[in-house]
């Protein structure tokens, strides 16, 4: 076991995790919730990982993949937004959309090898003594896109116009449509969004950080992780990457405390007995709820909850 | 405009008719069928063999009929659990979770064993087994409900997450301690843990002989029949409603909001935990890890397609049975999946006929 392996694989699976967050969060304060992540980013995955393989040049795939999760997610835009249906279940059947979709077309692409987005070395800053090793060297490029990409959501949703236009439209849709900010559009624009981000994150699987076509087993629940963060963030980009990076870590933690024979001085038991394996496996999900509960008692004692409008569809001229 | 007429959505201020709910779900199938087929189409599949190949293998023999019901049988009662809680706008994702634990529970009793399994009735093994079965599952739904009634814990997210936890619980049980030498599964359960099946009664009618049908769709649609009467004619099912289409309402009425949402979680529980306990007491006969494709899930889908109805859900199960049991048997795997999602999408988006009205406008009398 080794704090750096640790602390690098929790940087690159949690990169994953954060942009399917950030998308999620997009999404969810401008007033809509997708729970279709899991689809989207299946999709997303699936796309970006054929187009590769197809075209032999990762970044189309990259694109490609990025614009099938953006595409997915406007079938739960037009059900929700028009035709008002119920989010929830909405984004449940775009999961499995989305998952029958990804598992048609990605027939027979299980096994085969695609160009992949390539890792990266940052000049100079990977000569910072330790730091520079451990955040700086040998991680895939989506990584370092990653550390821009986090101060960048939350400075555009915090500090700028069409930030708090986007807040406006979650909070009170009803004066955000007097002041002329269009409230369809904007939903329609983050949702759109929202599913970008989300297949961005199964791109990052697919065709670089754990590349590869595994049927369903490629996001492997990834997706869920992603809407749970959201809530644990409160819907903040921030603590969105704080909790995608200790995620990561904690699962390659986890996975790490089955391999040496002496633990911590004692026998391992683990290592003795390997189902106790699966009470390791569960208990990134444990933490998830336990998270949870702490998260939403947090933020009820500083009253800070979900956007107020999310998941009540607007209709012009109807009171709430 | 040069059209004679034009379309104008208004919203529906009385109730609409009551066959409009039913087409529209229809319609929705039929859609859904047909999109599948232009995907499979544009994937260079026959779309027309498929289907037919589809149809055979569902409802083309006894035999895959009666497959067709053994397949709907955790799809009802699943269905109904998520629809109860539905109802009350409770999103109980974890009925895969419920359905594994129920499986385990019920599975106790003949594999520590909790009783002497060879001179105990068979009736009283298996009604013990529904029992554990469902009281695992009501504890396992009791978790998400307790969570969200104190601590406003999103259900969908504590759901989900008990779901991979339920599995890898099981697993621990199955691959360690009650592994049947070393494989990943639980040695058989003796026969009088068995659901009686049609096929046992071969003896008397040669015509059962190979029909798996068991006694456990027997559970399903005793549940329907009740949760009917618990919704329509009980003082229970009407505080359920209210709170689910008005919870302010309710609260001023006295309804102890947090007390059902923890009783309706325990209740769509228990129905999970008894499909875990009729599948492993009547099609496996042990605990394995893959028991569930999906029950979980689908049980979702079929909720909201009967529209919460329980014997609606009857209906719906049945023919997602039969798409279970023909997706198993045709090429690419997620097409099943496919028809699903695009089935439960267009059911939910033609609700949108059910609250608005689209009605033909001629232009010419407006403008007079």
């Amino acid at each position: 076991m080794n704090l750096e392996i640790i602390l690098r694989s929790g940087l690159s699976t949690g990169t994953i995790l954060i942009f399917a967050a950030i998308g999620e969060i997009l999404t969810e304060l401008s007033g809509i919730q997708n729970l279709g992540v899991e689809g989207m980013m299946l999709v997303g995955a699936m796309a970006a990982f054929k187009t590769s393989l197809a075209t032999g040049n990762p970044w189309i795939g990259l694109l490609v993949g990025i614009a099938a999760g953006g595409l997915l997610s406007l079938a739960h835009a037009v059900v929700t937004i028009h035709f008002q249906a119920d989010q929830v279940v909405s984004g449940l059947s775009l999961t499995f959309l989305g998952t029958g979709l990804a598992l048609v077309l990605g027939e027979g692409l299980t096994g085969q090898n695609a160009p992949l987005i390539p890792n990266f070395t940052i000049p100079l800053l990977s000569q910072i003594p330790w730091v520079g090793r451990v955040f700086f060297s040998d991680l895939n490029l989506l990584v370092y896109i990653g550390y821009l990409f986090i101060p960048i959501a939350w400075w555009y949703i915090n500090k700028t116009r069409p930030g708090l236009h986007l807040r406006a439209v979650g909070e009170k849709p009803a004066a955000a449509d007097s002041l002329g900010v269009s409230v369809y559009g904007t939903r329609y624009l983050y949702t759109f969004i929202g599913g970008c981000l989300a297949g961005l994150a199964g791109s990052s699987i697919s065709i670089a950080i754990s590349p590869g076509w595994y049927s369903s087993q490629t996001t492997s629940g990834q997706g869920w992780i992603a809407v749970a963060l959201v809530i644990f963030a409160q819907w903040n980009p921030l603590r969105a990457a704080l909790g995608g990076y200790l995620f990561g870590m904690l699962r390659r933690f986890m996975l790490d405390l089955q391999g040496p024979m002496i633990l911590f001085g004692a026998p391992n038991p683990f290592f003795y007995n390997h189902n106790l394996a699966f009470f390791l496996q569960m208990t990134p999900f444990l933490l998830t709820i336990i998270a949870l509960v702490l998260g939403s008692a947090a933020s009820r004692r500083q009253r800070i909850g979900a956007p107020a409008a999310l998941g009540v569809p607007y209709v012009r001229g109807e009171r709430d | 405009m040069s059209l004679p007429f034009h379309l104008q959505v208004e919203k529906r201020l009385e109730d609409p008719p009551r066959w409009l709910p039913v087409a529209t779900s229809v319609g929705a199938i039929v859609l859904a069928f047909l999109i599948s087929g232009v995907i499979l189409l544009l994937i260079g599949g026959d779309p027309v063999k498929t289907f037919q190949y589809f149809y055979n293998a569902a409802f083309g023999s006894w035999g895959a009929l009666s497959d067709v019901i053994v397949k709907a049988t955790p799809l009802l009662l699943i269905g109904l659990g998520c629809g109860i809680a539905f109802r009350m706008k409770l999103w109980n994702i974890g009925a895969e979770g419920q359905f594994f634990i129920g499986a385990f529970c019920a599975s106790l009793v003949p594999l520590v064993p909790l009783m002497n399994m060879e001179t105990t009735p068979r009736a009283v093994v298996l009604l013990v087994m529904a029992l554990f079965g469902m009281i695992g599952g009501a504890l396992y739904g009791f978790i998400p409900g307790f969570l969200k009634a104190k601590f406003n814990v999103s259900e969908i997210i504590s759901t989900l997450m008990l779901n991979y936890v339920a599995v890898f619980w099981n697993n621990y049980w199955i691959y360690g301690i009650f592994s049947d030498a070393g494989f990943q599964m639980t040695k058989m359960f003796p026969k009088n843990a068995w659901l009686p099946r049609l096929a046992d009664l071969a003896q008397q009618n040669r015509a059962f002989s190979g029909i798996t049908l068991h006694l456990g769709v027997v559970f399903g649609l005793v549940a329907a029949v009740i949760l009917t009467h618990i919704i329509n004619h009980s003082r229970w099912g009407y505080e359920i409603t209210l709170i689910g289409d008005n919870p302010k309402a309710a609260e001023y009425a006295g309804i102890d909001i947090k007390r059902n949402i923890i009783l309706v979680f325990m209740l769509s529980g228990a129905l999970a935990g008894l499909a875990g306990m009729s599948e492993v007491s009547g099609v496996v006969h042990r605990l394995q890890e893959r028991i569930s494709t999906n029950y979980g899930f689908s049980g979702v889908i079929v909720a909201w397609l009967a529209k919460l109805n329980p014997l609606a859900t009857i209906l719906v199960s049945f023919l997602f049975g039969a798409l279970i049991v023909a997706g198993r048997e045709i090429q690419p795997s997620g097409l099943y999946f496919l028809i699903q999602g695009t089935i439960l999408f267009l059911v939910i988006s033609s609700d949108v006929l059910l609250r608005y009205r689209i009605r033909f406008v001629r232009t010419s009398s407006e403008a007079a």
